[in-house]
């Protein structure tokens, strides 16, 4: 077939995400979704924005949040994003190998985070009593924090099937715009994240 | 092609003569006839719109009337290739700015009336009347603020005053509209209360309507507004701040009447300024314009409402088959006695047929 | 495919090749097959409705089943009859206006259709178990607090099919900015195809507020959340807000198509070029941007106060004016031009005055405290009927009359049509022109019934007797459909005379539409060559192996997990062993989804001696 002779290349592009009309698709459809997704988090943070004075009188952001954890897992999620840069750098110079051992730790960081942020909601339940149906602020609190995390465990299925499907093979021109759209995901989740951090838990604490 | 724009001028003739059949709707009903400051102030707007929009409808007619009679295919002429023109950038100027003035003279109207709608501010003066209007399924109730009055279904509001209202829910979400008299407002729940204003210019029974979705008997939410004299008016305060609720009734039958709606009704219901605000505050029930809204007040309606709620607004409040018919005979004769004002909606002048 | 040769391959394979197609052309029939058969049963709830208004105090249907008629038949109008039969068309033309063999995404097209699809039928379904009743706009906290699963089956439903139409705007994107042959710029792009452009632009940015809004409420009332309780500290405007951000802009996804349409017409029709182009492309562009400044324009007696009512009064006024001009430009097309009346320009012609009525009563609407007498009420139902009806509906008729030889080969029967025309165009008339009237004088919308002695009487006798008139042309319409496809008369590749690529190539298109990708020379790329003597394109390529996708099934799995899982997530509310069908359906998806992503498809070549031999047309 002659598609096997496409997507091997004896000599890979400097691109390769981009080198086929199915991979250039895929990155801009994918930077498409991407502008869905922000409408929907700007949604989600629009009507956290509009909740989160709704305590009932208690459990206020102030009195709940730590910022010491939310640090930690600020910093986990940011490094991530740094080794899934540097995942990319070797993807482009044709190094697999690197590329996928720096995916691995980008993968090892996000679990961190889902870990911290599954003992953070751990803790509020059962520390506070704090949950999903105590009042509006609670139910926009999971619902916008919850939604990012079940992006970020889609996100680490999605890059570790991406890394077992190839391991064996190494990557080819088929294979590269997979590899580059999961860590564009990546890099998106990251930065909603950052605005969480700044909406949700520095100003609940300041404000 | 003649026979198209034929067709649609003769669209508009029957559209305009339906209208003249039905005249611009029953008087006391219609935004097209208003009488208090609001509805007047929305129909000089609407004039306004509908003139200039009627001008530029002209407009598009004549150049669409013309374009079709004088270049549809000729006999002979199927083959015929007309010059391939590209635009024209003054046309395309005229048709861009021309509209921009037309909607900048309405907008300037529209602004101001919607501001002129919003003033409420004066509500909290000593001596300006604010009514709390509560939404509920599917009947309102008035809180006279400061007055001491509650009531429901029929609002008494003196004409040539403006009377501030304060409008929420207890439910869902409901709009509160008296069509000749001034524009809707929702009601919302929780703590987002609205305010408007309504200023009757002549005395009149007007009917009000609920217009937000708010259940199966939505189109059944019907209340009246009645205007009248300010001497009548503070006639009417003084006689509801008045009212004993215990009260005896003349007639044995009422008076039994009375001990039965005492015994089942009382928990939901209230005569007098008190009571749960859960149903209907039945003060001066004896001059209500309607049963529940819709009905004529007549005592057999009165008993089939009280019997079988359900089957005249279904999905209401009040439960069925809660006195038998007998015990619901007396309470109607209780009921409709109660006649706390001199002051009724006959006071009310003109449409008072209601 | 011709009916001859789905003759010789049996019905099973048949069914089986428009379950696993990932062909833009089939899945368009799929589309306008679905999307037809939701707007009869959207039709059938609207007569219903009528006859319920047909007298005062009828009681033709309870109080209760009549919400439920109103809130379905506005939810299966937009969601299932206008939005897919829109698609069916955004996928039987734009690949085709812009010389391309696909879209971007075949196999995401194919999911796109299927989510609709289940979407559709879990919304349907509930009319054997109690349909939604809060409205189409299902306001909180009347749906929040609706008894039954009605609402949760609208949730469901909904979310389910607004993925789908999220994925096809997306794959359009794509396709529209990637796929165009050599030499179409943007700016020689039909019309058509950069409405579907913008279209799809405000599908991608306005359906995500849907879902989130979606989600919220799927959260109250089957997980306990209080968005919407304001016992709990809710707010129900929330709601409002989410829905009108997606709302608003879902108006103008549904007209742009249609106004694109309308301008293929208009100037094929009068063989004459679209008179300013340019300006078209930049008003149509305008509008959409103007979209999303305009929501709360549907909220002005919420208490948004006087300073937020005003601004979005003004910027609704705005969208007037790229509207005025693209009218304009529409009879200046015409104007000078040769003018054919046929069904498809017939229903164009119509669309002017009526739109413009339609946009009248916009601007009027707009002036936000004269709102405060026309919201909600009859003039609001007069209004968008006179442009979703007006607009879409008239738009859709041309269309199809239009596109019909090019999507399968046969043209519609002239009479059959013009009959078609003017019952359904005076029907429409009779039925919303008095409704302007009926909400002056004081009947507000969804009135289940409404008194003697309000003067409502004639106006309502009227209007329904205009909605037998348009279900009696509806019905000689799929006469004609009928009627044509069993006579069976084939027809050239450009039966009009056309302008565009689409007329460029055989009727219908061979699977792999172009041989060769056609080299575009300027707007109205055919007609350029036309105007030089000559008959075809010129190829931009040699003739070559031409890559192809392969058919799956597995955007139907996908869609028929979700399907499962939506019945699991309505009914866990009474009984946790529903959860059961959750985790299967969602293993479904999410399975088909992990197999889609470990197995490599590569697709499949048509090879060129094949080409030669004329396979595959």
């Amino acid at each position: 077939m002659s598609n096997e002779d496409v997507l091997n290349p004896k000599e890979m592009p400097h691109e390769p995400e981009k080198a086929t009309l199915e991979g250039k698709n895929k990155f801009i459809g994918f930077w498409f979704f991407l502008g869905g997704e922000t409408v929907l988090f700007a949604c989600l943070f629009g009507t956290y924005l509009a909740l989160n004075g709704s305590t009932m009188g208690e459990n206020t952001p102030e009195h709940l949040f730590g910022l010491e954890l939310v640090f930690i897992m600020t910093m986990l999620l940011l490094t991530s994003s740094l080794t899934s840069v540097y995942a990319m750098y070797h993807m482009k110079n044709n190094d697999f190998g690197k590329m996928q051992l720096w995916l691995g730790i980008t993968v090892v960081l996000g679990l961190g985070f889902l870990g911290c942020e599954i003992y953070e909601f751990y803790h509020y339940i059962h520390e506070y009593e704090f949950t999903f149906r105590s009042s509006a602020f609670g139910s926009a609190f999971y619902t916008l924090v919850g939604f990012h995390g079940g992006h970020v465990l889609f996100g680490l299925s999605w890059i570790t099937a991406l890394m077992i499907r190839n391991a064996r093979r190494g990557l080819n021109l088929y294979n590269a715009p997979k590899f580059y759209i999961a860590s564009l995901y990546w890099h998106f989740i990251d930065v909603v994240w950052v605005f969480i951090f700044t909406v949700v838990y520095l100003m609940g604490k300041v404000g | 092609m003649r026979g198209w724009m034929g067709k649609f001028r003769s669209l508009i003739l029957f559209g305009a003569l339906t209208l003249f059949l039905s005249g611009c709707g029953v008087e006391n009903m219609t935004a097209l006839k208003p009488e208090g400051y609001g509805a007047n102030l929305l129909f000089d707007l609407m004039m306004i719109s509908i003139a200039i929009m009627l001008f530029v409808f002209i407009i598009v007619m004549a150049i669409y009337t013309f374009v079709l009679i004088r270049y549809r295919q000729k006999k002979g002429q199927e083959d015929y290739i007309p010059k391939q023109t590209e635009g024209n950038k003054a046309l395309e100027i005229i048709w861009t700015v021309i509209p921009i003035i037309l909607l900048l003279v309405l907008a300037v109207p529209t602004v101001q009336a919607t501001f002129d709608l919003a003033d409420t501010g004066a509500k909290n003066d000593e001596d300006a009347l604010t009514v709390e209007v509560t939404g509920n399924q599917y009947w309102w109730h008035f809180n006279y603020k400061g007055q001491e009055i509650t009531t429901s279904q029929d609002l008494y509001i003196p004409t040539g005053e403006r009377v501030y209202l304060d409008l929420k829910s207890s439910d869902v979400i409901h709009s509160f509209w008296v069509p000749s008299i001034a524009g809707k407002m929702d009601t919302n729940p929780g703590e987002n209360v609205n305010s408007m204003y309504l200023e009757a210019y002549e005395e009149g029974v007007y009917w009000g309507q609920c217009a937000e979705l708010c259940g199966p008997s939505h189109s059944l939410m019907d209340f009246k507004v009645i205007a009248v004299s300010q001497e009548e008016f503070d006639q009417w305060v003084e006689d509801m701040q008045n009212v004993d609720p215990k009260a005896q009734p003349e007639t044995a039958s009422a008076q039994e009447g009375q001990e039965l709606f005492n015994n089942n009704c009382m928990s939901c219901h209230a005569i007098g300024s008190g009571g749960a605000g859960i149903a209907p505050n039945l003060t001066n029930f004896g001059n209500r314009t309607m049963i529940a809204g819709i009905l004529e007040p007549t005592k057999e309606n009165l008993v089939d409402w009280i019997v079988n709620p359900d089957e005249i607004k279904p999905g209401n409040q009040m439960p069925a088959n809660l006195v038998s018919e007998e015990e619901a005979s007396k309470i109607a004769d209780y009921l409709l006695q109660l006649k706390h004002s001199e002051v009724t909606p006959e006071s009310a002048g003109k449409n008072n047929q209601e | 495919m011709s009916t001859a040769v789905a003759q010789n391959r049996g019905l099973g394979a048949v069914i089986w090749d428009y379950l696993t197609t990932v062909d833009h052309k089939k899945i368009a029939h799929l589309y306008l097959v679905s999307g037809g058969l939701f707007f009869l049963i959207g039709g059938l709830e609207a007569m219903i409705i009528r006859i319920q208004l047909m007298e005062p105090s009828n009681n033709f249907i309870s109080a209760g089943l009549y919400n439920e008629m109103i809130t379905m038949h506005g939810t299966t109008m937009i969601f299932l009859a206008a939005m897919p039969i829109i698609f069916a068309l955004m996928n039987a033309v734009v690949p085709l206006q812009i010389g391309a063999r696909d879209v971007a995404f075949p196999f995401l097209n194919s999911l796109g259709f299927w989510l609709f699809l289940f979407g559709g039928l879990i919304l349907n379904i509930s009319w054997f178990t109690g349909a939604p009743d809060a409205g189409w706009t299902n306001y909180a906290p009347l749906s929040t607090t609706s008894p039954g699963h009605g609402v949760d089956y609208y949730v469901m439903g909904l979310q389910i099919s607004g993925a789908g139409t999220l994925i096809g705007g997306i794959n359009f994107l794509v396709t529209i900015v990637n796929m165009r042959a050599p030499g179409m710029t943007y700016m020689r792009m039909p019309l058509f195809t950069w409405t579907v452009f913008v279209t799809s632009t405000l599908i991608l940015f306005a359906f995500p507020a849907l879902t989130v809004g979606l989600f919220l409420m799927m959260f109250d009332r089957m997980f306990g959340s209080a968005f919407f309780d304001v016992a709990l500290g809710g707010n129900a405007m929330i709601w409002e807000h989410l829905f009108w951000i997606f709302g608003h802009p879902e108006v103008y996804i549904l007209i742009l198509p249609a106004f694109g349409a309308f301008s293929e017409i208009f100037s094929t029709f009068s063989k004459k070029r679209l008179f300013g182009y340019s300006a078209m492309v930049f008003a149509t562009v305008l509008i959409g941007f103007l979209a999303f400044m305009v929501w709360a324009h549907h909220m002005f007696t919420v208490g948004l106060g006087p300073i937020a009512n005003s601004i979005f009064a003004v910027a609704t006024m705005a969208i007037a004016v790229p509207t005025g001009i693209k009218i304009f430009n529409w009879l200046f097309t015409m104007w000078g031009g040769n003018i054919r009346m046929n069904s498809a320009m017939l229903w164009s012609v119509a669309f002017i005055p009526t739109f413009t009525i339609g946009g009248m009563t916009g601007v009027m609407l707009a002036a936000a405290a004269a709102d405060y007498q026309y919201h909600d009420t009859y003039f609001v139902v007069a209004h968008f009927h006179y442009v979703i009806v007006g607009g879409l509906v008239f738009g859709i008729f041309a269309s199809l009359h239009y596109w019909w030889p090019k999507m399968f080969g046969q043209v519609l029967n002239e009479a059959l049509g013009k009959w078609t025309f003017w019952l359904f165009f005076i029907g429409f008339h009779m039925t919303f022109f008095i409704q302007h009237f009926l909400g002056l004088i004081g009947m507000p919308r969804r009135y289940w019934t409404y008194q003697e002695g309000q003067g409502l009487e004639v106006g309502n006798m009227i209007s329904t007797v205009g909605a037998f008139l348009m279900a009696i042309g509806t019905l000689v319409f799929i006469y004609n459909i009928v009627q044509t496809a069993v006579k069976g008369e084939k027809v050239s590749g450009d039966p009009w005379d056309g302008r565009t690529l689409e007329w460029t190539i055989p009727s219908p298109p061979p699977h792999y539409n172009f041989k060769q990708t056609p080299l575009v020379r300027g707007l109205d790329a055919l007609w350029v060559e036309k105007s030089e003597g000559k008959k075809g394109m010129t190829p931009a390529e040699p003739l070559g192996d031409i890559h192809m996708p392969n058919n799956s099934i597995l955007p139907f799995l996908m869609s028929l997990g979700l399907f499962i899982a939506g019945f699991g997530f309505i009914y866990q509310v009474d009984d946790k062993m529903w959860l059961i069908l959750v985790f299967i359906g969602m293993g479904i998806t999410l399975g088909s989804m992990l197999t889609r992503s470990v197995k490599d498809d590569l697709g499949h070549h048509i090879h060129k001696e094949d080409l030669e031999k004329g396979a595959g047309e």
